[in-house]
């Protein structure tokens, strides 16, 4: 099997607050397959934003990592020192935020945004550059790029606008995009082009995506493995696929069961009971026992891990370790 | 771009207008001209022919149309107090007050703009903290007070420095006069220089710093952190660009102020500027000259706010419809 | 499991705004300093050691005495010393701040009364009126606070009589200020004003026949209170400089009712020969009280902004 490009483990994010200690995320571990499109599910509040800025290393102060390694090819990137990961940023990893209506600097036309970025990593001339953001925008789909690089973002539509930002996020080649909600503050019409285009152009340089969205039917389309996260921590991973035909987790089966879809039979969509706990009120045991309908004796008391099972997928869930299943009686 | 530039100055024109009015209205109203221009001994029948001769009698409209024709021509009466017309009085003192107020406004922009640039980005520092508390005892010390105390230890104890008037001066063309070309003139505009922009650079760093606050919270920095640009592309590049713009048009507001401020610096230092004159216009009631004093100040001021409209239009590409026009 | 509503006291002490204050030494000492010097004022009659200015009780022979050193002639030692006419400078100074005092805060209250009037007329009528009020305010806001308050006082010292004038300075100083800083005030009330007007109970008390005005005025008051406070505050601090400002200038308080910045005035004449105190003590007590103010109202203002929780 091949090696992972992005590998993390037991990730923990804290934020320290007047009344106490928060944990945004509790322990996280997943990896990331080089070319692979990761999609990384959960409700708002889960950690899927909070993921993507401690990988990229923008966690604003006061929350910081506080344990847990992230390796980037097998080595340590959450621990540099931050202009050896100013380096990284960009060149290796690339982000594409939620909002293009604010993601680009007003003052600035396209030109200039492109050719700043593209010769902070890549050592060319100014002429090199442009040549390079012109061919980079054409193949976004901004028609005319050649003329239009010369524009202010205002004179761009939102569509538009999150084509270049896609462009400024991958002009410097890198191996990993996480794409934070990348279509959320779009027109729906817009949605599925702007994730084309995020997927075409990555598998086109043989770029891995980190995609976090709360958007199944997002993450159906476009990924080939997906982590759901809940309460700060994974509940499953797994091929896409096989996640959202036969979830493994109780919450991930809730989650597929909420969606509507053309061919449902049933009257009712499928409801949680309950809310996802709030950070200061996680309970003791697996954080999903409140609401789940099959939570048994260790489930009040112990956290599962993160059980590898065949086929490439992974749960935390006590239901499918056949150790405790064993040892104590069904109720 | 034409439109906006006439309707500005319509507007403005429009406010130059009404404060006439009311300088008019001081003028007329405020204490009796005819009183205030003869002695006790002038028979009320004399008085009564002077009103007549200066048209205090004619309907008030006309009154303020001469008013204004007079203004346009610079024609402001003659001040009570001194007997000398009021324009060459001001032009006279205006040069002291000018040199004064730019020098001042520079100081206070240059170093407010490094000062708020520091504590921004060196938010949790300890020299950040020193500086910004010392910031607060600059907003709440009274310019007057910083001048006093300026005088006592440089002027009385220390003795480098004169405690007051503008040193020699050197004649500059037909009316305007410099101290920057003498020596003494230069020692002379130190403490006043301070004293008067000590409070704009405290106003202008702490806008400054919380603009730049703001700046470095929106999503494009962290865009721009997120694509691996340097520090230094990120805060002066992009943070300080954007930054710049509210602060140099709240700035250009502030240079009005200034003008208006050097009326204490100029009674602490005994400066030879408009401002002392305006003061002992209201101490003595002196209505031309408190009139045409209000009349200058709202044209710069209103010259000032136009200008600085212009600069606002220059700099954020936001404000211009050009070829592009609509967003697609 | 069984457990206590926690009391009003509670509630006050675990909010987040004391917990603000509790940890926050500056807020703290802020306002201990500003309490101690604005109890020192108001109690001024009976705290002084001297009334300064009652002639019968001067002995000039005390004159010049510098701070806490007996006098050569009476034996006498002042804690800041005396000034010129004997006068115990502590004394002058509580005077002067309860003046100086007086004269801020009549003048802030005004201010928010006019600032609040105005804001919430505009906020209800909206349309030209709304419209007009708005370019008055912000024509008004172009101009430096002082010179405002120094053109009314001009203006109003044109009209009033000279024999009057010194009785009614200080009265036509309040009404200058207080014109000169309502705009903030007006400002806020108006835009709580508007969201307020379009709120659905507003339209249902029309349709009753109530008049909704007393409705709005109660759901008005807690949103503008938190920022009507910091301005208020820090209006505060500007007004009491503005007073010594213009008293300083001779444009203020009248002789016979010295403030801080007269204090200043005349101890600014005293340096040349010496009399450092009658200068320095002044100074400080100005610094401090306008200083401490300032902090408070600083440190409201973060307190209260939920953005930067």
């Amino acid at each position: 099997m091949a090696d992972p490009l992005l590998s993390v483990r037991d990730l923990v994010v804290e934020f320290p607050t007047r009344r106490g200690t928060l944990r945004a995320l509790d322990r996280v571990s997943f990896d990331i397959m080089p070319g692979e499109v990761l999609g990384m599910v959960g409700e708002s509040g889960a950690g899927k934003s909070i993921t993507g800025a401690a990988i990229i290393g923008l966690i604003e102060p006061p929350g910081r990592v506080a344990s847990g390694e992230i390796r980037l090819k097998g080595e340590r990137i959450d621990n540099l020192r931050p202009e050896a990961l100013r380096k990284i940023r960009g060149k290796r990893i690339g982000m594409v935020f939620q909002d293009p209506l604010t993601s680009l600097n007003p003052l600035y036309t396209v030109a200039q945004q492109l050719i700043e970025t593209i010769r902070t990593h890549i050592d060319c001339s100014e002429a090199e550059a442009r040549k390079r953001a012109v061919a980079l925008l054409d193949r976004v789909g901004i028609p005319a790029a050649a003329r239009r690089i010369d524009d202010y973002p205002h004179h761009f539509s939102g569509g538009m606008r999150q084509r270049v930002v896609i462009a400024l996020a991958l002009c410097a080649e890198p191996e990993l995009v996480i794409a934070d909600e990348p279509t959320t503050a779009l027109d729906v019409s817009v949605q599925s082009q702007i994730i084309e285009v995020l997927k075409d152009i990555c598998a086109e340089r043989g770029a891995a995506v980190m995609l976090i969205t709360h958007d199944m039917g997002v993450i159906a389309e476009t990924a080939d493995r997906v982590a759901v996260l809940y309460a700060g921590r994974v509940a499953e991973i797994g091929p896409v696929r096989e996640v959202i035909t036969e979830a493994l987790h109780p919450y991930t089966r809730g989650l597929m069961g909420s969606i509507p879809t053309l061919t449902q039979e049933s009257d009712r969509l499928v409801q949680i009971p309950g809310a996802m706990p709030r950070l200061n009120a996680i309970p003791q045991g697996c954080a999903f026992n409140p609401r789940c309908d099959k939570a048994f004796a260790p489930c009040f008391t112990d956290r599962p891990e993160l059980l590898a099972l065949e086929g490439g997928r992974q749960v935390a869930c006590w239901l499918h370790d056949t150790a405790k299943a064993q040892e104590v009686p069904h109720g | 771009m034409i439109a906006f530039i006439l309707r500005r100055l319509l507007q403005s024109v429009i406010v130059m207008i009404a404060v006439a009015a009311v300088s008019f209205s001081l003028f007329r109203f405020v204490g009796d001209p005819i009183n205030s221009m003869v002695g006790q001994e002038t028979s009320i029948a004399d008085r009564q022919a002077l009103r007549e001769s200066l048209g205090l009698n004619d309907p008030i409209v006309l009154q303020f149309g001469r008013f204004l024709g007079n203004a346009l021509q610079g024609e402001f009466g003659i001040s009570y107090r001194l007997q000398m017309p009021v324009t060459e009085l001001i032009l006279q003192r205006l040069p002291a007050t000018v040199e004064l107020a730019l020098v001042s406004g520079l100081l206070a922009f240059v170093l407010g703009l490094s000062l708020g640039v520091y504590t921004a980005l060196r938010r949790r520092g300890v020299l950040s903290n020193i500086i910004m508390t010392a910031s607060l005892i600059g907003v709440s010390l009274p310019t007057f007070l910083i001048g006093v105390l300026l005088i006592w230890v440089f002027a009385v104890e220390l003795r480098w420095l004169p405690s007051n008037g503008r040193g020699e001066v050197v004649a500059l063309g037909d009316w305007w006069s410099t101290g920057l070309l003498t020596h003494s003139g230069r020692l002379a505009l130190i403490l006043p220089a301070i004293t008067l922009g000590l409070y704009q650079m405290t106003l202008i760093m702490r806008l400054v710093r919380a603009e730049m606050l703001e700046v470095l919270r929106t999503d494009y920095i962290k865009f721009a952190r997120a694509r691996g640009l340097s520090a230094r592309a990120v805060n002066f590049g992009h943070a300080l660009k954007n930054t710049l713009v509210p602060v140099i048009t709240i700035t250009g507001l502030q240079l009005g102020s200034i003008i208006a401020f050097a009326i204490i610096t100029e009674t602490v230092f005994n400066w030879p500027g408009v401002g002392a004159l305006f003061i002992n216009s209201v101490r003595f009631v002196d209505v031309p000259v408190m009139a045409a004093y209000l009349m200058m100040i709202a044209l710069i001021f209103v010259v000032i706010n136009l200008i600085v409209d212009l600069l606002y239009y220059a700099v954020d590409p936001r404000l211009r419809v050009d070829r592009a026009g609509k967003a697609h | 499991m069984t457990s206590k509503t926690p009391g009003r006291l509670y509630r006050l002490w675990d909010s987040d705004l004391f917990y603000a204050f509790r940890t926050a030494p500056v807020a703290i000492v802020a306002t201990l300093v500003a309490l101690t010097i604005i109890a020192c004022a108001v109690l001024a009659p009976w705290l002084a050691p001297m009334n300064p200015y009652n002639p019968g009780g001067l002995n000039l022979m005390n004159g010049f005495t510098p701070p806490m050193e007996p006098n050569a002639f009476t034996g006498e030692t002042f804690l800041m010393g005396a000034d010129n006419q004997g006068r115990d400078m502590l004394s002058t100074i509580m005077y002067g701040t309860r003046t100086s005092l007086f004269v801020g805060a009549m003048a802030v209250l005004f201010a928010m009364t006019l600032g609040i009037s105005i804001g919430l007329y505009a906020g209800w009528r909206g349309g030209w009126v709304d419209g007009a009020l708005m370019r008055v305010a912000d024509v008004q806001l172009a101009f430096p606070a002082i010179l405002i308050a120094l053109l009314i006082f001009g203006i109003a010292r044109g009209f009033i009589p000279d024999n009057l004038r010194d009785q009614l300075a200080i009265w036509v100083l309040i009404v200058a200020i207080g014109l000169s800083d309502w705009v903030q005030f007006a400002r806020v009330v108006r835009g709580a004003t508007m969201v307020e007007k379009n709120k659905e109970y507003v339209q249902a008390a029309r349709v009753i026949g109530a008049h909704p005005a007393k409705i709005m005025f109660r759901h008005i008051l807690p949103n503008v209170m938190g920022p009507v406070l910091v301005i208020a505050t820090i209006s505060l601090a500007l007004a009491i400089i503005a007073e010594a400002t213009l008293s300083f200038l001779g444009v203020g308080v009248p002789p016979t009712q010295p403030s801080l910045g007269t204090l200043i005035r005349i101890g600014q004449g005293f340096l040349i020969s010496g009399e450092w105190w009658i200068l320095l003590f002044p100074s400080l007590t100005l610094l401090a009280l306008a200083l401490s103010v300032n902090l408070l109202g600083d440190w409201l203002r973060d307190a209260l902004n939920p953005r930067l929780r």
